[in-house]
């Protein structure tokens, strides 16, 4: 499957890729890893008329410890996310989380930035980061301003960054040796969550984030609601898929689904509980 | 676009369309038809070649992103007339069956040793997610990985 014909621009920094897509508007698309807009354009399911190649902008690649959280910058690729001694002591979840995405050879491609600007509910790093209180930084024509996750993702591969926009860096809060969890259910290797869960609790805290359950990630703010009233772990999961809108596929049906939020989400809290 | 790129050692300049996928370019452009194309939807791991020594999917990326990169391929593991230690143990312990998802599966494994040189059986096949053989011959493929790991290589 070949894509059909784009013109293909390669930029040699941020500000150069805002101004290509700026001179090219809704018909460019960014380029980054190219591990979720090639196979959609290999399907015609996508058919962007310029490719903005970001992919060598080595400068927006790196982990920073930035005090209170962890700066990523977002052409990261999962595999250095997975492995970072950094990310592995403040941030575990998103480790976990990072190589859990498709297989080490989509690893050693795929990015961070691209996986959530691409905001596909079913992606493991959207509803990662969503539970964890990440902040993402954009860079458009107009600036820099910074969006918090629980404002980014809008509705189906959808989010609130403008066409002229580049998402250049991930900000994650420090877990600070809080428990977490991350529960991936899925039939096949290598494959999206039929549903998946990331959960941390400790410090007086706690955030559940669903994967696949609805047309965005979904933050189960009730679930942590109820935990902080003193709610067990059975009855808190109990209300794991209240605020979600899951759909049935050929994987399962949005029945089978919540079943399966609630159960992922009691085993993610025991064993963040522990 | 005009692009460089060097394959199995040896320096490549070409033109290709944007659209060209590197699986495309090392087999239509190159010649080099080991590398093979299975699912095309980057599931399969046929694909899967060495670009700046990592093992990747090579139906997922575009030739002009390898532009000035060094690939290398199913073809390009053998010196002298020597198999690679990879593809040796491979023949010694069966680790195949009809063939096809050989070439992906080799490129895999030796990317993974490069990583992890003593894996664990479990490593292995974990390791191995993203390349399906379709005889189910995993049981072999994954011996012939152990072998080589134990032989140092």
């Amino acid at each position: 499957m070949i894509p059909s014909l784009f013109d293909y621009k390669r930029a040699s920094s941020a500000a150069e890729a805002i101004s290509l897509v700026t001179e090219y508007g809704e018909d460019a698309k960014f380029l980054a890893g190219g591990h979720s807009l090639l196979p959609l354009m290999k399907l015609r399911l996508a058919a962007p008329s310029v490719l903005v190649d970001i992919g060598r902008l080595k400068d927006l690649s790196y982990i920073t410890d930035a005090g209170s959280y962890i700066a990523i910058g977002a052409l990261t690729r999962h595999m250095d996310v997975e492995t970072s001694s950094v990310v592995k002591k403040h941030v575990p979840l998103l480790a976990c989380a990072a190589g859990h995405v498709g297989d080490p050879q989509v690893r050693h491609r795929g990015t961070i930035g691209g996986s959530i600007a691409h905001a596909d509910s079913a992606s493991d790093l959207p509803a990662t980061t969503l539970a964890l209180g990440a902040t993402y930084v954009v860079q458009g024509a107009s600036g820099t301003r910074e969006i918090a996750a629980t404002d980014f993702y809008k509705g189906f591969l959808e989010s609130a960054l403008r066409p002229d926009e580049m998402l250049t860096e991930i900000r994650v809060p420090k877990m600070n040796g809080a428990g977490w969890s991350f529960q991936k259910f899925n039939r096949r290797a290598q494959d999206w969550a039929i549903v998946g869960v990331a959960a941390w609790r400790g410090n007086g805290g706690s955030g559940v984030a669903l994967v696949n359950m609805g047309s965005t990630p979904v933050l189960a703010t009730d679930v942590a609601t109820a935990l902080a009233s003193g709610a067990s772990v059975a009855d808190a999961a109990e209300l794991a898929a209240a605020q979600a809108d899951p759909q049935s596929d050929l994987n399962a049906s949005a029945e089978y689904r919540t079943h399966l939020a609630k159960v992922l989400v009691r085993r993610a809290l025991e064993e963040a509980s522990k | 676009m005009k692009i460089s790129v060097t394959v199995n050692g040896q320096t490549h300049e070409s033109d290709v369309e944007p659209r060209t996928l590197l699986v495309q370019y090392v087999r239509e452009d190159l010649g080099l038809t080991g590398t093979n194309i299975g699912c095309d939807t980057s599931s399969c791991g046929a694909c899967s070649l060495h670009l700046d020594g990592e093992a990747v999917k090579s139906c997922t990326i575009l030739a002009v992103q390898a532009d000035g990169s060094k690939v290398t391929t199913i073809e390009g593991l053998a010196t002298d007339g020597k198999m690679h230690p990879m593809q040796e143990a491979f023949m010694q312990n069966h680790g195949l069956q009809c063939g096809f998802c050989t070439p992906g599966m080799v490129m895999a494994a030796i990317g993974l040793l490069n990583e992890n040189p003593n894996p664990t059986e479990d490593e292995v096949r974990i390791g191995l997610e993203g390349n399906l053989c379709r005889c189910t011959g995993y049981h072999n493929i994954v011996q012939s990985i152990l072998a080589c790991a134990k032989g140092g290589n």
